[in-house]
């Protein structure tokens, strides 16, 4: 899966065609569809959105590039997504131009979708419009007079229906027609401006519009003044629009009010009369009913019966997550211990090997180990999105979220914390406004995302008893849920301080669409789902992987001779006595050797650069319940939490532990401070956690939030408030526990 | 002038103007709800505090607090 292709010149100069239209039209499945393979994916320059291309053959055997256009309503601008959809569409800042829009229509909701259509005929870009979900409307009774609509916008229009992959060869023939002669593909009609005012309005900006937007086409002059005129104002945080433009939009906003007259109205108005006067004639409606969809929404969206569901299908997805995630983590971690062994045979003692095992593959092991979590996460997302469910999700949602300043759009992102907070944080970019981006970023990190896990099973399988609560409730299994619930209340805590404070801003309001439902298309959820681990894996795991060889390093140096010489004489000792013959005394023997080398491993460590750290570090941690040991654990930690379990692991000499391992169990468990009492109680328990949930502990989130916000002041007050949040909490828990009596 | 609140769900008026803020209105009328279209009220979604549309085919829904920038023609 390589996600960069060669962009060599031959590549480049194969004709681009550029896959636009609404959300929820099927776009993304008709991309699918006609690319079957080979899809580059970047970043669009200068912005954090996406940006996908496939290959097309086309069947007179000419290849094309299909970009695939972020979908959006319009291509006025306020998102990220639309800024991308105007400049993909018409070639502007820095995109290239394409040579054949495809503008994906639902054919159920055809003016709406023409809206879109006409502003692409407005910039002379070579249309082809694919009338998707025919099918649907065929079931509801309706048609569509597809001669006339292509006859009367003037380009070529092909009925499809993408999930089922109907009318797909007539859309490639189509395509192939139109890039061969682009002139025929040109409109033969558009909207004109309705008032003597209105085309003044649009000369006047037009005027000052970038020569190298318009390149001298006054049909694009025209379309793009009106595109600044419903774009433009104080408040849009769009990229490159010179400000002599948006002055001047201003001002003619301004002067149209003096006389009562709106200027975005007019516009949309007059497009919208052209579109109506176009479909009724084209248009056949069916008989009205009520859909399938308004049926399901009336159980599903029900007070009484919709919140109880919702709270059903995500504990449905939770436990799934946990389940069918166990025995795929279990294989991998099986797989690298037996890599591990391996190697440890196939190299020789030293340095080398030490790297290659507890540097190189401990790291690739511990971001692959996350892989079978994200993808089911995603799946069930996925899914969900996919249903159309989702939206009805964000619905439910949207009270709570907007009493946290939130709004129900956030929530994917913060459900996608519980995999990994980094395809969260890149998950916020469909939102309109930068301070809802940037909120939803402070707050999508506490989620309980599956590093920590590991964390909070091994704490509670060895500091909680495994009993049942009340009779029937098991403790432990409480426990875990409790620090799940704990974290989205914080999350939702944090982000009602944050909207109040520093991050204070007028409410977006909400325009929510409701799809219809429809049974997911496959391919597509799982091709987003890879998409979505691959993000993680190159985000998220090369950080992992540089900061759990550094960490490696940290523990590894320096080194001693004398006591390096003395453990690979243990080692060929423990060899030999292990190759001897059976018996009790060569397995003391073993057993003895093995806890001298033990000791040794834990002395080095102690005087390793990560030891002396932790042993710096130890008074900060102290009043948390914390020693030196687990402050070693903590530095760990922040190159990955998970790492955490295994530095403990060689903090107490044990090597190669996981977190079910029950020896490690029962070293912490008999684990004292230099007083006899218990380093590691119930107590120590709960800070440990608390601590966890809270702090900052990841490089990878820190990265994505650097380059998603363009500012080092927003990671700096992302890590600075979560580490201190998680220091206090952490101890007002310990300290108060002990002053009720806990130990 | 009523507004969402003066409809029953499933009743269909038609849109008289559409107020508040000017990128909010510009978007609502990029999807369809401009003076003079006939809007359905589809249904009040109580657990959200939302109202759902149908507008020129598409189900869209607003925050009822929201969803006071519509005004509809009076029905009587």
């Amino acid at each position: 899966m390589s996600a960069e292709a060669p962009a060599g010149p031959a590549r480049t100069r194969l004709p681009l065609v550029a896959l636009a239209g609404n959300p929820n039209t099927g776009k993304t499945t008709l991309f699918n569809r006609l690319t079957r393979s080979d899809r580059k994916v970047a970043n669009y320059p200068g912005i954090t959105v996406e940006r996908h291309e496939g290959e097309l053959r086309l069947p007179g055997g000419r290849t094309v590039r299909v970009l695939d256009v972020p979908g959006t309503y319009s291509l006025s601008a306020r998102s990220r997504e639309e800024e991308i959809a105007i400049d993909s569409v018409a070639g502007l800042r820095g995109e290239p131009e394409p040579d054949l829009v495809v503008l994906v229509a639902d054919a159920t909701q055809l003016s709406r979708n023409l809206y879109m259509a006409l502003q692409v005929l407005e910039l002379e870009v070579p249309l082809v419009v694919a009338l998707n979900m025919s099918d649907a409307l065929a079931a509801r009774g309706a048609s569509i007079d597809v001669d006339a609509l292509s006859n009367a916008l003037g380009v070529a229009v092909v009925a499809i229906a993408a999930q089922k992959g109907q009318g797909l060869a007539a859309l490639e023939s189509a395509i192939e027609r139109a890039l061969a002669a682009p002139d025929g593909a040109r409109p033969g009609a558009r909207w004109q401006p309705g008032s003597v005012e209105l085309a003044a309005d649009l000369e006047r900006v037009g005027a000052v519009l970038p020569p190298e937007w318009s390149r001298g086409n006054p049909a694009r002059v025209r379309a793009l003044a009106a595109w600044a005129l419903l774009s433009l104002d104080e408040h849009d945080e769009l990229r490159d629009v010179p400000e002599a433009l948006r002055r001047a939009v201003i001002e003619r906003r301004a002067q149209a009010q003096q006389t009562s007259r709106q200027i975005e109205t007019e516009i949309i108005r007059g497009r919208y009369d052209w579109i109506d006067a176009l479909t009724a004639s084209v248009v056949r409606e069916g008989p009205q009913a009520r859909t399938a969809t308004e049926r399901a929404d009336a159980v599903l969206l029900n007070p009484w019966i919709g919140f109880p569901l919702f709270l059903l299908a995500m504990s449905v997805v939770f436990l799934a997550l946990f389940s069918w995630s166990e025995p795929a983590i279990g294989a991998i971690e099986a797989g690298f211990g037996v890599l591990t062994g391996l190697v440890r045979d196939a190299l020789g003692p030293g340095i080398l090997r030490d790297f290659v095992t507890d540097g190189l593959i401990a790291g690739v092991g511990s971001v692959v180990v996350f892989l079978p979590q994200i993808l089911l996460l995603f799946l069930f997302i996925g899914i969900l999105e996919d249903t159309g469910y989702m939206a009805r999700v964000a619905c439910i949602m949207d009270r709570l979220m907007r009493a946290m300043g939130l709004s129900g759009r956030a929530f994917v992102p913060m459900l996608s914390g519980y995999a990994c907070a980094v395809p969260a944080i890149l998950a916020t970019r469909t939102m309109e406004r930068q301070r809802d981006r940037t909120l939803t970023m402070m707050v999508v990190p506490l989620m309980t995302c599956s590093a920590r896990l590991p964390v909070y099973t091994l704490v509670i399988g060895a500091l909680f008893p495994p009993t049942l609560l009340l009779g029937f409730a098991p403790v432990q299994s409480l426990m875990l849920v409790a620090m799940y619930l704990f974290s989205a209340l914080m999350a939702l805590v944090v982000a009602a301080v944050l909207s109040r404070t520093m991050l204070k801003g007028p409410r977006v309001p909400l325009i929510l669409e409701m799809p219809p439902y429809r049974t997911p298309h496959w391919p597509s959820v799982l091709r987003q789902m890879f998409q979505k681990a691959r993000t993680f894996l190159t985000e998220a795991g090369s950080v992992i992987l540089v900061c759990t060889i550094a960490l490696w390093g940290l523990l590894a140096f320096p080194k001693d001779a004398q006591r390096e010489e003395r453990r690979e004489t243990l080692a060929a000792a423990i060899a030999a006595a292990e190759t001897e013959t059976e018996g009790r005394e060569s397995q003391e023997r073993v057993e003895a050797l093995t806890a001298e080398d033990a000791a040794l491993a834990g002395e080095a460590l102690r005087e390793s650069y990560g030891g002396r750290l932790g042993r710096a570090i130890e008074p900060a941690i102290e009043p948390l319940g914390f020693d030196w040991k687990i402050g070693v654990g903590l530095i760990g930690a922040f190159a990955a939490r998970e790492v955490f379990v295994a530095t403990l692991g060689v903090v107490y000499g044990m090597g190669g532990v996981d977190e079910d391992s029950t020896t490690l169990r029962e070293r912490i468990r008999a684990e004292t401070r230099a007083n006899g009492e218990h380093v590691y109680t119930p107590l120590t328990g709960l800070s440990l956690m608390i601590f966890f949930a809270l702090a900052c502990q990841c490089m990878s989130t820190l990265a994505a939030v650097r380059r998603e916000t363009r500012s080092w002041g927003w990671v700096l007050f992302l890590f600075a408030y979560m580490t201190a949040l998680a220091w206090i909490a952490s101890f007002a828990v310990y300290q108060g526990g002990r002053a009720l009596g806990f130990s | 002038m009523p507004n969402p609140r003066d409809l029953r769900p499933g009743e269909t008026a038609r849109l008289l103007e559409v107020g508040g803020d000017r990128s909010f209105r510009r978007r609502l009328m990029e999807m369809g709800f401009l003076p003079g279209t006939p809007v359905r009220l589809v249904r009040r979604v109580r657990i959200g505090d939302l109202v759902e549309f149908e507008v020129r085919g598409g189900h869209i829904s607003l925050r009822a607090s929201e969803a006071g920038a519509l005004r509809f023609e009076s029905q009587r």
